[in-house]
């Protein structure tokens, strides 16, 4: 089991606009203060990595609630100046990136720098990304495929140039130095939800990431345990499945709650976007387009007992009891986690949103020493077998 | 304000299932839909189909019509519609297009206006005029849908519909129109960066009618567009917005049909 600790870097000053993501203007950002936010964040991950933890970056663009627009630049700096730490990026957004060879590139340079400690995260993106994109969303996981096949093929070949000549990306002469210190290439993770996606990341053997999803989370690793059964593998091992949520912890169970409130405001806010930059067309299919021009659904996920519950908005109570928060002193957190990684059916990895919005840079160092100390043993002593192989 | 209900079938054109609306005798009228569809055409078929042969296909991937693997852009879907001519035998054609279907339109003609006659371009898009670091017609995927129909119509009201009330048949047809929309016109930004300098190859008659209230697409653009094509006249349409033949379908019907069918048919040298 590992658990990585994550911040979206986020600029929370700017967080009470109507539309935080594509058309917020930057003028709202203090590059001063921001300057700090990113020095308070590359130093808690540098924590992180003296205390055994692990380092997850992501990458969003014009927006307030993720001002980490380039997931290579932390991750650069991250690779020279930790020692142990593996360095996820989850992710890079490959169907809206223009140049995947450039992707193998920056890969290849950080896992060198690394000595070979980049877990290659690829997502398809969140819709308000769409809006950014050169390319539209129609056919887009198309095309995330034909990228995800450029960019492993562009990594593992070593004996010379090739050309590609796909259906979305053409390339002369295609030779990736440095070659990539992990053989044959660094492991990859892909982001799903839908059974189908799912199904195509299992056939590969890949890393699952998902997201606040809570006991929902079941139901997709099942998909995946099933495409493997149906492939005739044997059960995926736990280091196949990850998943995020957010942790407020304290040695006080009160002041737990209150970093709670400060956190939940990243739920809060980071879906507030500008209508029409929220339902891209191509993004969802035809049948879910059609319920969207008839109506907007709330986002959420259900509790175990089967109460829905709406990300966005819900009561901390029903985000812990809902598994998107985990919320207390290091004996409840530890608590919520194994009972939450029991009713998945088992966990590899735990993608810790470990700050976010207003909580300060020493509650976060605070945080990270907690779970490095009283949680994360717990949990690996509890179940020894699934120690990182 | 009526819905999308236009009749139709299905028909194989170009190897592909194709919905098209045919209305009326006469000399062939080809209607190149906007991109918001046959929605709002009903009463402009209606009136164009007293004068002449009304020809109103769903380009693929729009409405009920398949699209082809491969087919990604307005260049594409012009060679559909060169297939389209032959395939039908059409010859002496009045070729119409509003909006989007205008951008095709010229793609079609500036390829060959061999079975043309005659081009109305209603608020027809396609081309880029203006400074590079802004966009000469709205962004629709930026536009709230609220105000969607204040940018698209001179009367807002023209637009307004309670889209939760919609048969299931109508949201497939807009949700298919917007994803084909994406698809064609995303980026660069309803326009084709070669089309311009093409324009000289419209060797037909050209009539650009433009609504007098087009926030969408305004009314400088289109001179500025019509200035492009050899001869081509430029008239306004008053009490209407981007889309004409939806705001006013009998006056702009009887100028096409006086512009195109009430004289004797020559090309220009």
């Amino acid at each position: 089991m590992r658990i990585y600790q994550f911040s979206e870097q986020p600029y929370p000053d700017a967080w009470e606009n109507p539309s935080i993501r594509v058309n917020l203007a930057s003028r709202a950002m203090d590059p001063k203060v921001m300057a700090q936010n990113y020095h308070d964040r590359l130093d808690e991950w540098l924590l992180a990595d003296e205390l055994g933890l692990d380092i997850m970056i992501n990458e969003h663009h014009a927006t307030a609630t993720c001002c980490c627009p380039v997931a290579a630049v932390p991750l650069a700096i991250l690779a020279r100046q930790t020692k142990r730490a593996r360095l996820l990026t989850l992710g890079y957004p490959i169907a809206n990136r223009l140049d995947p060879v450039r992707v193998a590139e920056e890969f290849a340079m950080i896992d060198v720098i690394s000595r070979g400690r980049l877990e290659m995260g690829l997502v398809r993106g969140v819709p308000y990304e769409v809006p950014l994109s050169v390319r539209s969303a129609v056919g887009q996981m198309d095309r995330f495929w034909e990228a995800h096949d450029l960019i492993l093929k562009a990594m593992t070949s070593i004996d010379g140039p090739f050309d590609w000549q796909g259906e979305h990306f053409q390339y002369r002469n295609v030779n990736v130095w440095p070659r990539v210190y992990q053989q044959p290439h660094p492991p990859v993770w892909i982001t799903g939800r839908a059974p189908q996606n799912i199904r195509e990341i299992a056939e590969r053997g890949y890393v699952l990431g998902t997201f606040l999803s809570g006991f929902q989370t079941r139901q997709l690793f099942d998909h995946y345990r099933k495409a493997c059964a149906d492939l005739g593998r044997p059960a995926p091992a736990e280091d196949r499945f990850s998943y995020l949520g957010i942790v407020a912890i304290a040695q006080d169970r009160k002041e737990a709650m209150r970093r709670a409130e400060v956190m939940v405001g990243y739920l809060r806010s980071s879906g507030r976007v500008a209508e029409p930059f929220g339902t891209p067309p191509g993004y969802f299919s035809v049948g879910d387009a059609m319920r969207m021009i008839k109506a907007r659904g709330a986002r959420g996920t259900t509790t175990r007992d089967g109460k829905f519950v709406d990300t966005h908005h819900g009561a901390i109570e029903d985000l812990v009891k809902a598994g998107i928060m985990f919320v207390g002193t290091p004996d409840d957190v530890y608590g919520q986690l194994a009972e939450f990684i029991d009713n998945i059916g088992g966990l590899g990895h735990f993608l810790m949103m470990g700050h976010a919005g207003h909580l300060t840079h020493a509650e976060a160092m605070e945080q990270i020493t907690l779970v490095a100390k009283e949680v994360l043993p717990r949990l690996n002593a509890r179940r020894p077998a699934a120690k990182a192989a | 304000m009526e819905g999308a209900s236009i009749e139709s079938v299905i028909e194989k054109i170009g190897g592909l299932d194709i919905e098209i609306v045919r209305r009326g005798r006469g000399r062939p009228v080809l209607f190149l839909h906007p991109h918001i569809g046959f929605w709002g055409a009903g009463r402009f078929v209606d009136a164009m189909a007293k004068h002449a042969e009304v020809i109103a296909p769903a380009h693929p991937g729009f409405g009920r019509s398949a699209l082809a693997k491969g087919m990604t852009t307005v260049d594409d879907l012009s060679y559909f519609y060169l297939d389209l001519l032959e395939q039908l035998d059409l010859r002496d054609v009045v070729l119409v297009g509003a909006s989007f279907g205008g951008w095709l339109a010229a793609a079609i003609a500036t390829k060959t206006c061999e079975r043309l006659a005659r081009l109305v371009m209603l608020g027809a898009v396609g081309v880029k005029l203006g400074a590079r670091d802004r966009t000469d017609v709205v962004d629709i995927f930026a536009t709230p849908r609220s105000k969607w129909e204040e940018v698209s119509f001179h009367d807002p009201a023209h637009g307004r519909r309670d889209y939760s009330a919609l048969p299931d048949e109508e949201l497939q047809a807009m949700a298919r129109n917007r994803e084909a929309t994406a698809l064609f016109a995303w980026n660069p930004y309803m326009y084709d960066p070669k089309l311009f300098g093409r324009l000289h190859r419209i060797r037909i008659p050209t009539l650009f009618l433009w609504g007098a209230a087009d926030r969408f697409a305004p009314a400088g653009y289109g001179r500025g567009y019509c200035a492009a094509v050899r001869g081509a006249v430029f008239e306004e349409v008053a009490g209407a917005g981007h889309f004409p033949h939806i705001e006013q379908p009998e006056a702009v019907a009887a100028r096409i049909a006086e512009f195109a069918l009430g004289k004797q048919l020559e090309k220009q040298p």
